[in-house]
């Protein structure tokens, strides 16, 4: 790993972030339309959605990379995000105030259009207060100002925001466009991936390019520069498969107490029970002896603690609930109700 | 000095358990470059033994000269003219500063938002080469609301290069996906019966005691793989009676034992006025600062123990359906008192069913 000046030190996430749209993968459609967009001149309101590690931030700050050059882009770009105050009353003084500024001189060599651009990350986060005192200030502003917002859930942006934006979809990215990135960073960095190990990345990570790169410099850094399958899945913190049979096992044999004792090991071991019942959702979906009436009341329950999970519930208990279930689900009889008056 | 901290192994190479993780660790600090860090793992477990272990193998035992500072901090908000204040301890060497930003309660995204950034900006002093970057150790990270949450992600990236955050958590699922996907996680596994024993026949050895490996394996088994309450029963069993003797009864602490009588209790009656009994202790346990999710689930176990393996599955999911609701709720009482009443509910209709 040789440290190359400045970068040393960067997570690769950041140092192998494109710094062209072009360079962004698997988002052709987006790209291809933002680069008309950016021909004419002319770019409207923007809103990029889709799940995280897609590309969305790279493509907004490559962007304005293209439009404005490093230089400009200091005096023409403000980029808020969640870490920033973005209550109304930044909507109302700091956003309006630098919308409301007039432009300077462009900078040659690039297009730098008579605009500025605002880019608001992780706009989903932003209060519906927040988003209503945007409308008026988008519409005003039109002129010299154009926003770029960011999020993850369309449905949190308030419909009179939405429609004021072109709006973007970026979809997860496939296993192809993952590797090919994956290899020629590997290439760059010296890793050797041994064989399945890619595929192993491509299915931890999910479609999401930021985990994918984040795993495998774990990998790396934890276990060396040949990246083993095993070493991607502890990086990934993935449950080793044949945990999960076991759980699963345990709860087709019907015993309320084996199952506990399955739980109480697992989480134990510090598995994160969010992964748990992930992997434990993929298992009994593929299950081919389970009737889809079983599955149909497993997956519920999953999908229940899995809300619970996110709400801060105990894992333990929630693990248990649903290990139970389970049981109830294979032996076909009711977990709730028996005795309940 | 309690025996737990004295015989906290120092470096990454005396461990005892956990050696895997440590070799890891420690092929991680000699590539000279640290990512942010996520430990996670069962309480007790040796997260925080591990993590400043590793910061002394990263920064020399300059770290252990810590200096613990209460500082008040005054946050300007002048978008709204007002100003909030802070107050936070922080331990601190010259190359970390260790807080628990969740101290700091319902303001703890000021403190996330304001505080680190405070501190990712400025550069540590680069003595002699030393590395470039400081070590910020937060504690409790599952513990930050949401919101808290997310205003570290950009935070982590945007200063990555001055400062390293190295987290410790319990669940990993309180912490939201977007900072997972930011950090290296390191998995801590609670150390296996076997290890424990290991560990307490090292201290017992340090401290020029015998301890006969019969009574170290019924410790560790009593203690649930908990290695720093392991110790802690260790020490006080040394003071109640020494040499040991392989029946000795061991310590349990007194809430676990309050919990079991609770349990007999309400197996013994099912009525309002038990019910009313049974609040009181709840009172009592939750005075004295015991979490009301280990009450739930101590009781729960305790429960396991003594009902049929017919009503197992109901008692269990109501246990996790009144956990979830308490700790959506802010009341903790109310809902413990539901789990109760609703376990006497049941269990009364179980036995009215079998004899009639």
């Amino acid at each position: 790993m040789a440290p190359e000046g400045s970068a040393y030190g960067q997570p690769w996430n950041e140092k192998y972030r494109p710094k062209v749209i072009t360079d962004v993968s698997h988002q052709d459609a987006v790209v291809s339309t933002l680069q008309e967009a950016m021909k004419t001149n002319n770019v409207p309101h923007l809103l990029f959605y889709g799940p995280p590690g897609t590309g969305k931030t790279t493509t907004a700050l490559a962007m304005v990379q293209e439009l404005y050059g490093p230089t400009l882009v200091k005096s023409r770009v403000m980029e808020l995000n969640a870490s920033d105050e973005r209550g109304i009353n930044v909507v109302r003084h700091k956003i309006k105030q630098f919308a409301a500024t007039a432009v300077g001189q462009g900078a040659p060599g690039y297009p730098s259009p008579p605009y500025k651009v605002i880019i608001l990350d992780e706009s989903d986060s932003m209060t519906t207060d927040a988003q209503n005192a945007l409308r008026r200030t988008m519409e005003l502003y039109t002129k010299v100002t154009r926003f770029v917002l960011i999020c993850n859930y369309v449905s949190r942006i308030i419909e009179p925001i939405a429609s004021r934006c072109a709006k973007f979809r970026f979809k997860p990215l496939g296993e192809e466009s993952i590797s090919d990135r994956i290899t020629s960073i590997c290439q760059k960095e010296g890793v050797v991936m041994e064989e399945g190990a890619m595929e192993a990345l491509g299915s931890a990570c999910g479609g999401d390019m930021r985990k994918a790169i984040s795993h495998l410099q774990s990998a790396v850094r934890l276990f060396g520069n040949t990246v083993r399958v095993q070493s991607i899945l502890e990086a990934a913190g993935v449950v080793p498969s044949e945990r999960v049979v076991e759980l699963l096992e345990a709860c087709r044999g019907g015993s309320y107490e084996k199952a506990q004792d399955v739980v109480v090991r697992l989480t134990k071991n510090g598995y994160p029970a969010l992964q748990i019942i992930q992997q434990l959702q993929e298992l009994v979906m593929c299950a081919e002896d389970v009737s889809d009436d079983k599955k149909a009341r497993i997956c519920m329950r999953l999908a229940e603690v899995d809300k619970a999970l996110i709400d801060g519930s105990d894992e333990m208990l929630q693990l248990l609930d649903c290990a139970s279930l389970a049981i109830c689900a294979f032996t076909g009889t009711t977990q709730v109700g028996k005795y309940d008056a | 000095m309690l025996w737990v901290d004295k015989h906290r192994p120092k470096n990454l190479d005396n461990l005892i358990c956990h050696k895997e993780v440590g070799a890891n660790l420690k092929s991680l600090v000699a590539s000279g470059d640290c990512p942010h860090l996520l430990f996670y793992g069962p309480s007790g477990c040796g997260k925080k033994t591990l993590v400043l272990a590793m910061l002394r193998e990263m920064f020399g035992p300059g770290v252990e000269k810590l200096k613990a500072e209460t500082k008040e901090w005054k946050i300007e908000r002048p978008e709204i003219s007002t100003k909030i204040e802070v107050e936070l301890t922080t331990l601190s060497s010259n190359y970390h500063v260790e807080l628990n930003p969740s101290d700091a309660g319902t303001k703890d995204r000021y403190v996330v938002q304001e505080l680190i950034k405070d501190m990712a900006k400025s550069r540590p002093l680069d003595m002699a080469g030393q590395k470039s970057f400081r070590v910020l150790l937060l504690n409790e990270v599952d513990q930050l609301s949401k919101e808290a949450q997310h205003s570290l992600r950009r935070t982590m990236e945007k200063y990555a290069s001055a400062c390293r955050l190295v987290m410790v958590c319990n669940s990993v699922s309180k912490v939201i996906e977007a900072v997972r996907s930011r950090c290296v996680t390191v998995r801590v596994p609670a150390p296996a019966e076997a290890e424990i024993c290991d560990v307490l026949q090292y201290v017992s050895k340090k401290e020029c005691i015998t301890l006969p490996p019969e009574f170290a394996a019924r410790i560790a088994s009593s203690t649930d793989r908990n290695l720093r309450c392991a110790l802690l029963s260790l020490e006080a069993c040394k003071v109640q009676q020494y040499p040991f003797k392989s029946d000795q009864p061991i310590q349990l602490t007194d809430w676990e034992v309050y919990i079991t009588e609770i349990a007999s209790d309400i197996i013994a009656e099912q009525s309002p006025k038990r019910l009313y009994q049974v609040r009181g202790k709840f009172y009592e346990l939750l005075i004295n600062c015991i979490p009301p999710e280990l009450i739930l689930k101590k009781l729960l176990f305790e429960l396991m123990k003594k009902i049929d393996s017919e009503l197992k599955h109901e008692v269990c999911h109501w246990a996790a359906y009144y956990e979830n609701r308490l700790q959506k709720g802010s009341k903790a009482i109310i809902h413990l008192e539901a789990f109760v009443a609703k376990f006497m509910s049941i269990y009364k209709q179980f036995i009215i069913s079998l004899f009639g």
